[in-house]
C-alpha cells in the first residue's frame, strides 16, 4: 500500500474502461467511506467500493471482474477507445422486394380520388409524381404530441381551491372572505422523440419516414427529438426546423453519414440510452423507433435496451412499413427481441399508415 | 429492551451493526451490514434495490428499532407532490385565524400576515418531520413516484434542508437516517443515486433463508425450517413472473404453522401455495412441473 489513493484512481478508471461510471466524485465518497473501515482488509476494501461506485445491478458484475483482476496484481490496461465497429455493408440482395405484384391500383386511381388511393399505397412502390404528392400531403399532418399533466399549477375560474391566493386576498381585505380563489393543473406536451433507421433495408422508407418526423418536428418544436440510426447516431432535430421541408431534407441528407448502410440497432440504441435518453431526453417521452427490426448485430443487446427504454419512457412505439405485407410476422431475431418491450406495435408504409402513426403518438 | 437508545456514533463496526439487527431478528450479510454502517457513520442515504420481498423495507424498519427512533415512511406513488412529501399550510385555521382577528377589530396587515405564517399553521409532511425529529426516515418505492418528485427529494437529501418561503429555512439538527428503496420499474436519476451508498440485495442463500425463518419464527421445526427455504431457492431458479422473497418463504412458514404442520409434503404445499405465488400463471406452472419434484430435487 504505497499511496492509497493513487491506488483508487487506478481502480476507478479501470472500473470506468469496463463501462462501470465510477467518476471522481464517486471516487472521492469511497475514499471516505475507507475512513471508516480497514484499508488493509480486501474485504472492507470490496464494499466501500461497490457501494459507492456502483449504481445499477449491471455495474456489479463488472466491478467484481474489475476488483479480482485489479487487486490481484493484473492490472487490465485500460484500452485507449473501443476497437472501430466493423460496419457491414447490407448486400442489395437483402429482403426480397419487388417479387410481390403491385396491387391492381392503376385501373382504380382514375376512378376513386386520387389521394385516397394514395393514403393506402405502399411508399416503396410510387411513382415520381406520386411520390412528390404524397410529400405533400405528409407536410400537412399535424402530428401534436399528447398532453401530460405537469405538477404546476396556474390560477383558474373553477378547478380546486387556491388555499395560498385565497389566504392572500382575505388578508389584503383584513379578513374578510371576499370570494375564493381556484386554481388547476397546467398542461405541457409530452416530449416525442423519434428514431428513424436509415439503413439499407430501409432505404425505400426512410425519405417519407424522415419528411413525416419533419411534420412532427413542425408541429411541437420544443418538444421533439430526431435522431437517424443505422451504423451512427445522428441527431437531427435542428437539422429538421427549418420550415420548408425540401430545404430540411436537404440539410438532413448532408448531416446523416450513414444512409442505406448496415444496421446495429441494439449498439445504436445503447448510444442513444447512454449519451441522451437515461440524461433526460428519453424519461416519460413517447419513444417512436421506425425501422423493420433488422439487426445484424446482437439481438438479445437490442432486447436488453429495449427494456432499458422501456423504463425511461411513457410510451414505447415501434413503425415497422413490412409490417403491412400480407402474411409478415415479427420473425427477424432484432423485431422478436424488442417486441416485448414495446406498447405499440405499428406499420408505416403508407400516407395513412402514418396519420395512424401521428394518431398514436396523439394519444400515447 | 429497556436498554438505553443506540447512538448512530456508538456502532463501530459493520459487525457490530449485524449484531444489534440481529438482535431484532434481522440478519444482514457483510454486504448489507457495511452498507448501514456506512450510511451511519458517513451519514448518506441508503439506495437499495433488489426483487420485492428481500428486506429492503425490513432493514428500515429494524434500524428504527436498533436505534430506538421513530420511522418515518414516505410511500412513492404517482402524483406525490411538496404538499404531500414536505409540507402544507393548514388552510382552515388560517382562515380561521383570520376571521377571528376580523372580529377582534386587528386589521394590521403585517401582523396578520406574520401570525397566519406560523409555525403552527405548518403541516409537517414525512420528509419536513423527518427534519424535525431523529428518525430512520424509510422513502419507500422512490421509482413509483414521478422523477419531478426525485428533483425536490434531491434537494432535501443533499443538505437536510427545506426552505418555506413565508417562514424560512428548516435545517435538520441531526439528519435522519435515510434508507430509499427502489424496485427498478423505473430508472432512477443518477443524481440521487450519487447522494447515497448504492446497494443490491440479492435473494439470501440457503443457509442464511434457513437461519432467518427459525430467528422470526421460532416455533418452526428445523426440518420444516429447511424444507421451506429449499422450496422457495427451488422456485426462485424457476423462470417465474413473481419469484418468492423472503417475506413469501416466512408468510408461507407461518400458514404451515398455523395449519399444524410439522412436514411440508406435496398435499400442503398445493393448498398453501397462495402463500409464496400470487400469480395464477406462477401456481399453474409449478403445480404442472409437479409439486414433489419441487420439494424432493433443490
Amino acid at each position: 500500500m504505497r499511496d492509497v489513493t493513487a491506488t483508487l484512481v487506478g481502480f476507478a478508471r479501470t472500473l470506468r474502461a469496463a463501462g462501470v461510471g465510477a467518476d471522481a466524485q464517486r471516487l472521492q465518497t469511497m475514499v471516505r467511506a475507507l475512513d471508516h473501515l480497514d484499508v488493509l482488509d480486501p474485504s472492507d476494501v470490496y464494499w466501500a467500493g461497490r457501494l459507492t461506485l456502483c449504481a445499477d445491478p449491471d455495474d456489479l458484475t463488472r466491478y467484481d471482474r474489475c476488483f479480482a483482476a485489479y487487486f490481484a496484481g493484473e492490472t487490465p490496461r485500460p484500452g485507449r477507445r473501443q476497437p472501430p465497429p466493423v460496419v457491414i455493408m447490407q448486400s442489395a440482395a437483402m429482403p426480397s422486394e419487388g417479387t410481390q405484384s403491385g396491387e391492381s391500383s392503376d385501373v382504380r386511381v382514375t376512378m376513386a380520388s386520387a389521394t385516397e388511393v394514395l393514403r393506402n399505397r405502399d411508399v416503396a412502390r410510387l411513382s415520381a409524381a406520386e411520390r412528390a404528392e404524397v410529400h405533400r400531403l405528409i407536410a400537412l399532418l399535424a402530428a401534436s404530441a399528447a398532453q401530460r399533466r405537469s405538477r404546476r399549477f396556474a390560477p383558474a375560474t373553477s378547478g380546486r381551491l387556491d388555499p395560498h391566493r385565497t389566504i392572500r386576498a382575505v388578508l389584503q381585505r383584513g379578513g374578510e372572505i371576499s370570494r375564493l380563489h381556484h386554481r388547476t393543473h397546467t398542461h405541457r406536451p409530452r416530449r416525442v422523440v423519434l428514431l428513424v433507421d436509415v439503413s439499407g433495408s430501409m432505404a425505400p422508407y426512410a425519405d417519407a419516414l424522415l419528411r413525416f418526423a419533419h411534420a412532427v418536428v413542425r408541429s411541437a418544436p420544443r418538444s421533439t427529438e430526431v435522431f437517424s440510426i443505422g451504423t451512427r447516431l445522428t441527431r437531427l432535430t435542428l437539422d429538421l426546423r427549418h420550415r420548408d421541408s425540401d430545404t430540411a431534407m436537404t440539410a438532413v441528407s448532408v448531416a446523416i453519414p450513414d444512409w442505406s448502410g448496415g444496421t446495429r440497432l441494439g449498439e445504436e440504441l445503447k448510444e442513444f440510452l447512454d449519451r441522451f435518453g437515461q440524461r433526460g431526453l428519453a424519461r416519460g417521452a413517447v419513444v417512436v423507433i421506425a425501422s423493420d427490426g433488422w439487426e445484424r448485430g446482437d439481438a438479445a443487446l437490442l432486447g436488453e435496451q429495449m427494456v432499458r427504454l422501456r423504463r425511461l419512457a411513457h410510451r414505447v412505439v415501434w413503425a415497422n412499413p413490412h409490417k403491412a405485407r400480407p402474411g409478415y410476422e415479427p420473425l427477424t431475431a432484432g423485431m422478436a427481441a424488442a417486441l416485448p418491450a414495446v406498447d405499440d406495435f405499428v406499420e408505416g408504409h403508407s400516407l395513412g399508415a402514418l396519420e395512424r402513426l401521428a394518431e398514436v403518438i396523439g394519444r400515447a | 429492551m429497556q436498554t438505553a437508545p443506540i447512538l448512530a456514533q456508538d456502532v463501530d463496526s459493520p459487525a457490530t451493526l449485524a449484531t444489534l439487527l440481529e438482535g431484532h431478528g434481522y440478519l444482514a450479510d457483510e454486504g448489507l451490514a457495511t452498507a448501514g454502517f456506512l450510511g451511519l457513520r458517513m451519514r448518506r442515504p441508503l439506495f437499495l434495490e433488489g426483487g420485492a420481498g428481500v428486506g429492503k423495507t425490513a432493514l428500515a424498519k429494524t434500524l428504527a428499532l436498533v436505534l430506538g427512533a421513530p420511522l418515518i415512511r414516505l410511500q412513492c406513488y404517482e402524483g406525490l407532490d411538496a404538499a404531500q412529501a414536505l409540507y402544507d399550510w393548514d388552510f382552515p385555521r388560517q382562515l380561521l385565524h383570520l376571521r377571528a382577528a376580523e372580529a377582534a377589530g386587528i386589521s394590521d396587515v403585517a401582523r396578520l400576515e406574520a401570525e397566519i405564517y406560523d409555525r403552527r399553521f405548518l403541516i409537517a409532511r414525512p420528509l419536513l418531520q423527518a427534519l424535525e425529529t431523529r428518525c430512520v426516515l424509510l422513502i419507500d418505492e422512490v421509482d413509483r413516484a414521478d422523477d419531478e418528485f426525485e428533483a425536490f427529494l434531491l434537494e432535501v437529501l443533499s443538505d437536510f434542508t427545506i426552505s418555506i418561503p413565508e417562514l424560512g429555512t428548516i435545517h435538520a439538527e441531526e439528519p435522519p437516517v435515510v434508507v430509499v428503496t427502489s424496485n427498478r420499474t423505473r430508472e432512477v436519476h443518477d443524481a440521487l443515486k450519487r447522494r447515497c451508498l448504492y446497494h443490491w440485495l440479492e435473494h439470501p442463500s440457503y443457509d442464511r433463508e434457513v437461519a432467518i425463518i427459525r430467528r422470526r419464527l421460532p416455533d418452526v421445526a428445523e426440518r420444516l425450517a429447511r424444507q421451506v427455504a429449499a422450496a422457495a431457492q427451488g422456485l426462485r431458479a424457476e423462470d417465474l413472473l413473481k419469484p418468492p422473497g423472503v417475506a413469501e418463504s416466512l408468510d408461507w412458514t407461518e400458514a404451515l404453522v398455523a395449519l399444524g404442520v410439522r412436514e411440508l409434503d406435496p398435499e400442503t404445499a398445493a393448498v398453501t401455495l397462495g402463500a409464496v405465488l400470487k400469480y395464477r400463471e406462477d401456481q399453474q406452472k409449478v403445480v404442472a412441473k409437479g409439486l414433489a419434484s419441487l420439494l424432493n430435487g433443490g
